[in-house]
């Protein structure tokens, strides 16, 4: 329903795969617009020469499509009426609900002035000892899983949203399967947590393009909840791979010069907008980001995940253990930035050190296990840290483990004392005399 | 220097993401500074290209809802930092607008604040008269910032010769009054203030000479000082792939370092790193004068979310004031994470012009604007003879972690010190990363330093140094034929050379730089340990088989590692020689 100040062309000078070009005056960057009926934006004005991205793609556009400016940046109406809802790319509702009424607010928004952030220092707790004690969450953070494609990585998401306490969960589903959504929608419901979920979601049945819209919608919800309502909000968006490939493929359309991997030379740039929108706020309110970058191959050098971790504080991997037959959070190449905010101050003081003479006696196993595959003969020192290194897998690293981090952290103490003497473990006097199990 | 000048002005003509194209109708100068006007707010941007009568600008703010017809204003100078009293302790985002006085909680479009306290009293002291001679970066007077006598000078921008025909006595100023009037040659006078502002992108040469630098800078990391030092006025950089420990490292330098003034540039990195920064050097103590650290410190933030272009300007911005400050005769410490993110704002810009592209699409003088840059920092005789100096370290953050790229290429052609984080000390939990046989620091090679290296420390340290290197590489060497030829395959010696150089990488070359303690080494306490680690490198052992070795190396690591987490010469830290001492005992050969 156009009004009077909608202006409507219906003369396109080109059409592109994702875009149209149409002469057009006052215009405004990035506004949004509708060609044919499906939503675009202005992506790059010359004089009166407009080009739109159509998000839909510009299939079975013709030259006379109906091209009309809606005077605005794309937008959600924000409320506590997003709260249990399900929306498309757009922000408008697929669960066939009302349309949410609120305070229109601007995606993409400006950011955070940083004198303005305060410095993350609440903890999140999940139960799994691969996050908890190896590489401790904190409200505020950003930290993506790098996974494989056939890993269970949006089950674990799943399961680390419900079982943090966060106020909010806002679920920003880029190219999702449909069983996927379903699988999320479920097991939101069957956790009875509905009521704390807000979710954007585009499934690959969806255009590819429309993609690029979802994180901005997530978290504009989130900053709403974060910043008016003082809740502490978790996103999730799986899967940032599949949200970087739809830039490619708009910058390619732009005729940009491509940089590595055919990815755009603002790569980083894109990424980091989203993920910075992660904040802890001075008066309880927070925003903390956990995503899937979906790895090609398991390469991390590849330029998504690379620009991902230049970006995001640590990532987190998934690893099937062979020895157990579980899957584990790797603690090698697992990484938490920000854990030294946290550990030992609000966790036991030993955690920091118990924490790391851990990983070093299981990289210590990994050795070990590289010598018994070259066919050399292991000492007595290697093969207890192959037991050792059993036994961490299984009672610690493995996901299915859900226990509080004081028992995680005497676990490992148990572990210590018996495969290992004190000097081997190495860790500070102080806390050996401590919490040394005396009577193994 | 006020002179009213016509403006030129223009109108939008296009836009491209933060790439804007404007019709003007006079003249216009690259590098140029103009504010569009956006309904209330004006933007500001820099001219980065001009063809005709259409200039590209590069704007510093999102562009969104720009339209074509926007008016255009342009400013007759290049983006200025503003210099004067009340820099140090500043919050400033790239354009040195200061960050503490912005309102809101979100950055506003346009929201421009000012670098200085313009109300603000400082108490000044003359140390020029009516009389004397007088050229740019002249000290005029001083006022006390922070317990630094902050000298006022004569502005960078004037030229030539001048006479001071009066300075104001000693009082409390504004940094808008004037404190001083200069006459030139022709008569004319200029009224001079606390406040004066120069170009970022322009280098300030008001010094007589530039040496090659010779003095040390402690850093109280290890293995920065004892094997790959830093000198006061050097170049370095820390390459590394993502999560090897460059932005702890370069915070652990920005806190320990024995500077003035430190400037952190954040280029591009995480916000909540910089809000380490803002909460922790506040309560921390600057371990060479006692002051909290951010005293001497300044703070350019411009993180990854933040305009790109303003990414690009800040890096510069903060080498600026590092200019100034050395201009002081002070020692500034200038540090930049990370300038591969400049590297990128670069590759962006000049993508959207479609540049022909260089190598992985950065811009083809990218080799040149880096060594442009580095050029800058260095130790400098003032016109007074005294001496001033910017010591700089970039980080640099290479795509894939391959250092074959040309962020990474182009800084190792400037940088003396190079300082690679490996991938593999980081998995391992080796902190700091950085490899000890790929790193060096050219300035180890200069017979000057390590004449001061052989004065200040002690007879021989070089040598010593050079002895632990050769440790490490046979260790290193070691390494590999165990792992070819397996434990029972090498000699005993072999494993020995092995664990002397594990003692050396524990005890040394490692350093948490979370522990209280740990943290920081002082040259004193780094030179003990220097040559404890030789002596105990040095001990013959003796052993029966193998198996015993890697026990009884864990044992002497430990204690040494105990010792590393004590206050030095504390009872802790005796009883854990001690106990080093014994476990040296028990294998070491009659002879
Ligand atoms: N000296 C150190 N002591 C203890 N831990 C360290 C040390 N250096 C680095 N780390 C660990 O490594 C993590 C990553 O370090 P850092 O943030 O400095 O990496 P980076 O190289 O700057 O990465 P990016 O390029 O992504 O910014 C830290 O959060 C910390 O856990
Ligand atoms: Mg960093």
């Amino acid at each position: 329903m156009p009004t009077a100040f909608q202006r409507i062309y219906t003369k396109l000078e080109e059409i592109t795969k994702a875009t149209c070009t149409v002469r057009a005056t006052d215009v405004g960057y990035e506004e949004l617009a509708t060609v044919n009926g499906q939503l675009a934006q202005v992506v790059k004005i010359m004089g009166d020469e407009v080009t739109l991205q159509v998000f839909a793609g510009t299939e079975g556009v013709p030259t006379d499509a109906e091209v009309v400016f809606l005077g605005k940046a794309p937008s959600l109406k924000v409320s506590e009426a997003l709260a249990g809802r399900f929306f498309n790319a757009y922000g408008d509702p697929i669960d066939g609900g009302p349309k949410v009424e609120g305070d229109e607010q601007e995606i993409g928004g400006p950011s955070v002035n940083p004198v303005r952030r305060k410095q993350p220092s609440e903890l999140i707790t999940t139960g799994i000892a691969g996050i908890d004690l190896n590489n401790t969450l904190v409200t505020g953070q950003k930290i993506p899983f790098f996974a494989d494609p056939d890993q269970p990585f949006n089950q674990v998401m799943a399961t680390v949203a419900l079982r943090t306490a966060a106020d909010r969960i806002v679920l920003g589903g880029i190219g999702l399967t449909n069983d996927d959504y379903l699988y999320f929608k479920s097991v939101f419901e069957n956790a009875g947590a509905l009521h704390r979920i807000v979710s954007f979601v585009n499934t690959t049945e969806d255009p590819t393009v429309e993609r690029l819209l979802v994180p901005d919608m997530a978290l504009t919800a989130a900053e709403y909840f974060a910043v008016e309502k003082k809740e502490k909000v978790l996103v999730l968006l799986t899967d940032m791979t599949l949200y970087a490939d739809a830039l490619s493929i708009v910058s390619n359309r732009m005729d940009q010069i491509p940089s590595k991997d055919s990815m755009p030379g603002s790569l980083y740039s894109d990424l980091a907008k989203l993920y910075e929108k992660a904040v802890q706020f001075d008066d309880g309110g927070s925003i903390t980001i956990v995503a899937v970058t979906t790895l090609s191959g398991g390469d991390i050098t590849h330029a998504i995940p690379d620009n991902t971790g230049y970006i995001t504080e640590g990532q987190l991997f998934l690893r099937r253990d062979t020895d157990i037959g579980k899957v584990i959070v790797d603690p090698f190449r697992s990484l938490s930035r920000l854990k030294q905010l946290v550990i030992g101050k609000k966790t036991r003081e030993d955690h920091p050190q118990v924490m790391n003479a851990a990983v070093r006696l299981y990289a210590d196993a990994a050795n070990a296990r590289t010598k018994l595959e070259n066919g050399f003969e292991l000492t007595d020192y290697d093969e207890r840290t192959l037991e050792f290194a059993r036994e961490y897998s299984d009672k610690l690293l493995a996901i299915d483990v859900n226990i509080d981090t004081d028992k995680m952290l005497d676990t490992a103490w148990q572990l210590f004392a018996a495969h290992f003497s004190k000097a081997e473990v190495g860790i500070k006097q102080s806390l050996t005399d401590q919490y040394w199990p005396e009577n193994q | 220097m006020t002179a009213t000048q016509q403006h030129t002005t223009g109108r939008v003509n296009g836009i491209i993401s933060n790439l804007v194209l404007v019709e003007v109708d006079g003249p216009v100068g690259q590098n140029e500074i103009c504010f569009i006007q956006h309904g209330e707010t004006s933007l500001m941007a820099e001219v980065i290209k001009v063809m005709g009568d259409k200039a590209y600008v590069q704007v510093f703010e999102s562009t969104r809802g720009l339209r074509p017809g926007m008016e255009v204003r342009f400013e007759g100078h290049m983006l200025e930092a503003t210099f004067g009293p009340g820099i140090l302790s500043c919050n400033y985002d790239g354009l040195m607008h200061d960050l503490s006085t912005m309102s809101g909680i979100f950055l506003q479009r346009g929201d421009y604040t000012s670098a200085l306290d313009l109300e603000k009293e400082w108490a000044f002291e003359p140390l020029a008269k009516a009389g004397d001679e007088a050229t740019a970066a002249h000290w005029l007077g001083q006022v006390d910032e922070n317990g630094i006598a902050h000298k006022i000078m004569v502005p960078f921008k004037m030229k030539g010769r001048y006479t001071i025909a009066e300075v104001m006595p000693a009082g409390n100023y504004k940094v808008q009054d004037t404190i001083a009037v200069l006459k030139d040659e022709r008569g004319t006078e200029y009224k001079v203030s606390m406040l004066q502002k120069f170009p970022v992108k322009q280098a300030v040469k008001a010094y007589r000479e530039k040496p090659r630098p010779f003095q040390l800078l402690e850093t109280g990391v290890r293995t920065i000082d004892t094997l790959n030092p830093m000198v006061e006025g050097g170049t370095g950089f820390i390459p590394g792939p993502f999560g090897s420990g460059k932005t702890v490292l370069q915070h652990a330098i920005s806190k320990q370092a024995e500077a003035d003034i430190v400037i952190v540039a954040a280029c591009g990195e995480r916000a909540n790193e910089v809000v380490d920064l803002f909460v922790e050097f506040p309560e921390l103590e600057d371990p060479w004068t006692g002051r909290k650290l951010m005293e001497r410190t300044t703070i350019i933030a411009n993180t990854s979310n933040m305009p790109v272009a303003a990414r690009e300007a800040s890096v510069y911005t903060a080498m600026s004031i590092a200019e100034y400050y050395r201009s002081m005769g002070l020692k500034v410490l200038l540090l930049a994470d990370s300038t591969s993110r400049w590297a990128q704002a670069l590759r962006e810009m000049s993508n959207r012009m479609e540049e022909l592209p260089g190598p992985d699409a950065f811009p083809m003088d990218l080799p040149a604007i880096v060594s442009n840059f580095y050029a800058r920092a260095g130790y400098v005789y003032l016109n007074n003879g005294k001496t001033g100096s910017i010591t700089f370290i970039g980080t640099v953050s290479p795509a894939g972690g391959n250092l074959k790229e040309p962020v990474t290429e182009s800084t190792k052609k400037v940088a003396r010190c190079f300082y690679a984080l490996s991938q593999s000390r980081a998995d391992s939990k080796r902190y700091p990363a950085i490899d000890p046989i790929e790193s060096y620091s050219k300035y180890l090679e200069y017979p000057e330093l390590q004449r001061v290296l052989n004065e200040q420390i002690e007879e021989g340290w070089t040598e010593k140094v050079n002895e632990l290197k050769n440790i490490l590489l046979r260790g290193k060497e070691a390494a590999e034929q165990i792992n070819i030829l397996g434990d029972d395959g090498v000699s005993i010696d072999t494993h020995l050379v092995f664990w002397r150089s594990e003692v050396v990488d524990e005890i040394i070359l490692q350093q948490n730089a979370f522990d209280e303690v740990d943290a920081r080494t002082p040259m004193d306490r780094q030179q003990f340990l220097v040559n404890k680690v030789l002596e105990v490198v040095a001990t013959p052992l003796s052993f029966e088989g193998y198996e015993e070795i890697n026990p009884y190396f864990k044992r002497v690591i430990n204690a040494m590692k105990q010792m590393n987490y004590s206050e030095f010469e504390s009872d802790a830290f005796n009883q854990n020689m001690k106990e080093l001492e014994d476990t040296l005992a028990e294998r070491k050969q009659a002879n």
